[in-house]
């Protein structure tokens, strides 16, 4: 009996969650349009996004490029349509596969390491430091934070893609002697700003999610190293299933304007 | 002879001539069921070094973030310098902490920055308050010296021992000139050494700067040394004051409780 209520508790604490995080995000806004703008930290915290996770999105990118093209020529051909292979794989990584892709592998990187950095900050009080010595913490270090996502994360994106492709290409050369020129060229024919804008797009607002949801999780860390722990583990759990709305719904919108 | 018995009573009424840096009357602050301050008073005047004393877990912690507004309490009257906590925006609030050193019980650190750029941190905002434009280098340098770490300059946090990160934390406390220092537990997790020396320390700053303390313990040796007033803290209000001697012989079972070994 207690089993079954438990799960419109869950639903309930689920929705205050969400109702904190917009509150959160509403703050998030209000603080950043208010002087004094902390761009020394803000450039510092681009850097360290970028650098910390470049070499995971090469990776996984190349690998998603690779595999992708690896597993779908046989299909292809089988319908006479190996022509069409860099069209294909060009369209779906850059609509939906990259900008996912590298959203869900920065989640795992960045939203955690936000979680647990300013968790253990929050535990530690030196967020409470911070505030006495006339610096606004939620400036300094969620500003910059989510601001710094934000940008980074269309960047990583188009890097992804590139490797991405890049993979696909390796592929189409080794099996189906395809040249790296001939591959590009039809990728870049087949690309327009239809399927460009709305992934650029999308991106800016992954990159958003995850900043959002690893400072929230973080700076609102209970007390406890369990805290810090729940914290990092809970960031990347909920930026997961949040980039995944955020995704349907893009999609969604974008499918009414192909309409149009 | 007639002044000086009418100054004494007025002393001992509370109508003290003496300037009051901090006040609070009447604090009440709950978490859900958890009653913890329950009408909680306390002066602080100045050049005085006052000892809170209580329990873990008394609420001692959550007094001094209410008395720098790190902590909204349910009710009651805070006031530092003159200033009512309450009615400051963020602007004044912070020029009025910037008067206020405050040595947090874990010393809260800033594990991703140097020693040098912790302490540089404070001076981010209130540079014109020390009179620093671009060198902050001297200013740190002294901070530093003040508290015999002037070698741990670009150091990182985590290369020092417990005993330094209270120093360094002290020495950030002070780089601002405060009028008032509030120390939160300024001994706990320390060796009996290593406390007494962060104890003569807290006393040569006190001399040399001139500045007012509230210092929030339960290490009875602490509170000995450097205390001239104490107050305990009991059940969320101030359950007994006075000197050290005069509560060492009290005959109230719960202040006996703090004193015995
Ligand atoms: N943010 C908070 N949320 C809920 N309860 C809190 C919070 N902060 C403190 N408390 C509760 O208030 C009580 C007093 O805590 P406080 O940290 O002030 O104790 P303390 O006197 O400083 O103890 P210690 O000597 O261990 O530092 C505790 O019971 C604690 O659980
Ligand atoms: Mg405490």
């Amino acid at each position: 009996m207690a089993q079954v209520f438990q799960v419109p508790k869950k639903i309930r604490r689920f929705f205050i969650e969400i109702g904190e995080l917009s509150f959160f995000a509403g703050r998030f806004f209000k603080e950043t349009l208010r002087q004094p703008f902390e761009f020394k930290e803000l450039l510092r915290q681009c850097y360290q996004m970028g650098n910390r996770s470049m070499t995971l999105v090469l990776v996984t990118g190349f690998i998603i490029g690779l595999v992708l093209t690896l597993q779908s020529r046989p299909t292809m051909i089988q319908f006479g349509a190996e022509s069409w292979m860099p069209n294909m794989v060009g369209i779906s990584i850059v609509r939906e596969l990259g900008p996912v892709i590298t959203a869900l592998v920065c989640a795992g990187r960045i939203a955690s390491g936000i979680g647990a950095e300013l968790g253990s900050m929050r535990v530690t009080e030196q967020i409470d430091a911070m505030e006495v010595s006339g610096t606004n913490p939620f400036k300094y270090l969620v500003v910059t934070r989510i601001l710094a996502t934000t940008l980074m994360l269309p960047l990583l994106v188009i890097l992804g893609d590139a490797v991405a492709l890049y993979g696909s290409a390796l592929v189409e050369y080794f099996k189906g002697e395809v040249s790296f020129r001939l591959y590009f060229n039809t990728v870049f024919d087949a690309l327009s700003y239809g399927d460009l804008i709305p992934a650029t797009i999308k991106s800016f607002f992954f990159g958003f999610a995850i900043g959002l949801v690893g400072c929230f999780k973080g700076y609102y860390c209970k007390k406890g190293t369990a805290g810090v722990g729940l914290a990092a583990n809970t960031a990347v759990v909920f930026t997961s299933m949040l980039l995944f709305v955020i995704d349907f719904v893009a999609v969604f919108i974008s499918d009414i304007f192909y309409e149009l | 002879m007639m002044k000086a018995q009418k100054d004494k009573l007025l002393q001992e009424q509370g109508t003290d001539t003496r300037k009051v840096m901090l006040e609070i009357k009447d604090l009440y602050k709950s978490f859900g069921d958890n009653h913890v301050l329950n009408g909680f008073n306390l002066k602080l005047y100045q050049g005085e070094n006052l000892v809170v004393m209580g329990k873990s877990g008394s609420g001692k912690s959550v007094m001094i973030k209410c008395l720098v507004g790190l902590m909204q309490p349910d009710r009651g009257f805070i006031s530092v310098m003159g200033q009512e906590i309450k009615t400051l925006d963020r602007e004044t609030l912070d020029v009025l902490r910037s008067d206020i050193g405050f040595l947090f019980q874990g010393s809260a650190l800033y594990d991703s920055m140097t020693v040098r750029e912790n302490l540089e941190f404070p001076l981010r905002r209130h540079t014109e308050k020390v009179g620093v434009v671009a060198d902050t280098g001297p200013l740190v340098l002294e901070a530093l010296e003040s508290v015999g770490l002037a070698q741990t300059m670009n150091l990182m946090p985590e290369e020092l021992s417990g005993g330094m990160k209270r120093r360094v934390a002290l020495a950030r406390a002070l780089i601002l000139r405060p009028k008032i220092i509030l120390y939160d537990e300024p001994t706990s997790g320390l060796d009996p050494i290593t406390a007494k020396e962060i104890i003569e320390l807290m006393r040569h700053i006190q001399k040399k700067y001139d500045t007012s303390s509230l210092i929030i313990t339960h290490d009875v040796d602490c509170a000995r040394v450097i205390s001239e007033r104490m107050i305990l803290l009991v059940d969320g209000i101030n359950y007994a004051e006075g000197s050290y001697e005069e509560l060492i012989t009290s005959k109230d079972p719960k202040v006996e409780a703090f004193f015995k070994k």
